[in-house]
């Protein structure tokens, strides 16, 4: 139970996540152009590589906290919008409570998620069933703190935390936008995933797997 | 669709070239340049006036920084919220040591980008404050104000907060004149047809032919009803219908009314409803002691018009008269 993460190695798990968002740049683009204005996964790449740049623009690569401050303030500062504000807010809330610590482990895992999620929380208004990423983001919080309260060791609690993601976020197909420009189409936005659940949902996904091939 | 761009996903940088490259008064702060401010801000002394939002509408939000009205704006993409450094290098652009006045409209984006940029602020020591402009009636209704956006109203409370300010108001003082206006202020639009983000180069939205969609928002956000299209003069009833019982206004008020076309609504028919809104409002026993009409607040090239009504009183009226220069309003 007592396995972790050096955090000062663990940069590269941002890498991953930009990758992961231009990679799917056209993808993000073409979910949002069904029912909001499209530009979901051109915003998210361009805040995005602007990280990296930041990233690469450094002496060396810094440890996961610094990593993830570094992609919430290029988030606050590149892309405006809804999704700067929310993704900056919970990548700020996760590096926050990783500061100081030199390993990540399944507590601390957990306490991070936790504040990330508060910190979007505290900028945005959506719950879950309005059809935005919350409704990836709270069921996976909530997964995780089930499963370790259930003894998962920290491999499972993330298993668990992504199952529940991808539940969350596929859930948005049927689910009616009630908030955000999406609103406007009323019933005609039923059938077709929120973007910001998707990206979520994708990066969600790149932070569990860059764990769980570390903890190996 | 026809377009004077050079290339689609640069028409905010381009038009901010062209603005600053007419307007020497103008400037972009040197460290960000979706960051436009009066060349002579900040004024030390003055409580700095701030705003921001989406590109599109134009003369907004922009159009707004000048003499005795705002100090910066942040600019963001075509309808869509500024980011909050960009708020946040505007307060700092428009701080003259009094504090600032961020005075902006109510949409989730810029709700958010306006608190995180606080929280900046606040961590850099200085000292802002905020109104949210919630003027448009059709949004949400009565008793749920909070949930309304902000539109065309947002240029009274520029208005009055800036003469406010440079008249030597207190942060207090600003930020009371800003919601006292906000608060007296109704607003309805209707739109006739869509509009096209180029980027995106589709409509953002459709409006059949020979019809209107009654309480329509600035991006096209969804109105009350879609009906068919009728006279100017029926339209100013139904606006001055809408507007006046909401507050509501009574006889023996005086006003100040803002008509503003959507884009693409020439200004004859602009003054074509200001005939039929005048004419509405004194029958309800309404006097307009200030006539607005033109292209204030528009959304692209989108069809339609905007009305909004202030409840003056004697300290707006004196400070809604205020001499004011700006590319988008001027008072002498």
């Amino acid at each position: 139970m007592n396995q972790g993460i050096d955090l000062k190695s663990s940069g590269a798990i941002v890498l991953a996540l930009i990758d992961i968002i231009n990679e799917n740049r056209a993808y993000l683009s073409e979910i949002d152009g069904a029912i909001g204005d499209g530009d979901h996964g051109i915003n998210m790449s361009k805040g995005f590589s602007q990280c990296r740049e930041a990233l690469l623009a450094k002496a060396e690569l810094p440890g996961l906290a610094e990593a993830l401050d570094t992609l919430a303030m290029t988030l606050l500062e590149g892309i405006g919008g809804s999704m700067g504000p929310l993704y900056g807010s919970f990548f700020m809330g996760l590096s926050e409570a990783l500061a100081g610590h030199a390993q990540l482990d399944a507590a601390l895992f957990g306490k991070a998620l936790a504040q990330g999620v508060e910190a979007v929380e505290s900028v945005g208004n959506a719950k879950v069933g309005d059809k935005t990423l919350m409704d990836t983001l709270i069921p996976a919080r909530d997964a995780y703190q089930a499963a370790i309260a259930g003894g998962a060791d920290f491999p499972a609690a993330i298993a668990a935390m992504l199952e529940a993601a991808e539940a969350g976020w596929r859930s948005t197909k049927d689910l009616q936008a009630r908030i955000g420009r999406a609103a406007r189409l009323g019933e005609r936005s039923i059938g077709v995933l929120d973007a910001g659940a998707t990206s979520c949902f994708l990066l969600l996904q790149g932070l569990g797997k860059g764990v769980v091939s570390r903890l190996a | 669709m026809n377009r004077v761009i050079n290339h689609p996903d640069l028409v905010v940088e381009d038009m901010l070239k062209g603005i600053v490259a007419a307007h020497p008064e103008l400037q972009a702060t040197p460290d960000n340049p979706r960051v436009i401010k009066r060349s002579c801000a900040p004024v030390a002394g003055k409580v700095g006036i701030v705003t921001g939002g989406g590109s599109g509408h134009e003369p907004a939000f922009l159009g707004y920084v000048g003499e005795n009205l705002v100090d910066a704006v942040a600019v963001g993409e075509i309808f869509s919220s500024p980011t909050a450094k960009s708020f946040f290098d505007a307060m700092k652009a428009a701080d003259g040591g009094q504090g600032v006045a961020c005075l902006y409209g109510n949409y989730a984006g810029d709700n958010m980008n306006v608190k995180m940029a606080i929280k900046m602020a606040e961590r850099a020591g200085m000292t802002v404050r905020t109104v949210v402009a919630n003027d448009d009636v059709p949004s949400a209704p009565k008793g749920d104000e909070a949930k309304r956006r902000g539109v065309a109203g947002e240029i009274l409370m520029w208005k009055t907060a800036g003469a406010c300010a440079a008249l030597g108001g207190s942060l207090d003082e600003v930020i009371a004149v800003a919601q006292k206006t906000i608060d007296r202020t109704r607003s309805i639009g209707i739109g006739l047809s869509s509009c096209v983000i180029p980027a995106a180069g589709k409509a953002n939205f459709h409006i059949e032919d020979g019809k209107m969609e009654v309480g329509i928002g600035h991006h096209g956000e969804p109105g009350t009803n879609v009906a068919d299209t009728v006279s100017a003069e029926q339209m100013a009833k139904i606006m001055v219908g809408t507007v006046l019982p909401d507050l509501p206004f009574g006889r023996g008020d005086r006003v100040a009314v803002l008509i503003s076309g959507l884009g693409a609504t020439p200004l004859m028919e602009q003054y074509i409803l200001y005939s039929g809104v005048e004419k509405a409002l004194s029958e309800a026993g309404v006097t307009v002691a200030v006539p607005l009409v033109g292209n204030f607040f528009t959304s692209l090239e989108m069809m339609g018009v905007t009305l909004s009504v202030l409840q003056l009183d004697e300290e707006l009226e004196k400070l809604i008269t205020h001499p004011c220069a700006s590319i988008g309003f001027n008072r002498k």
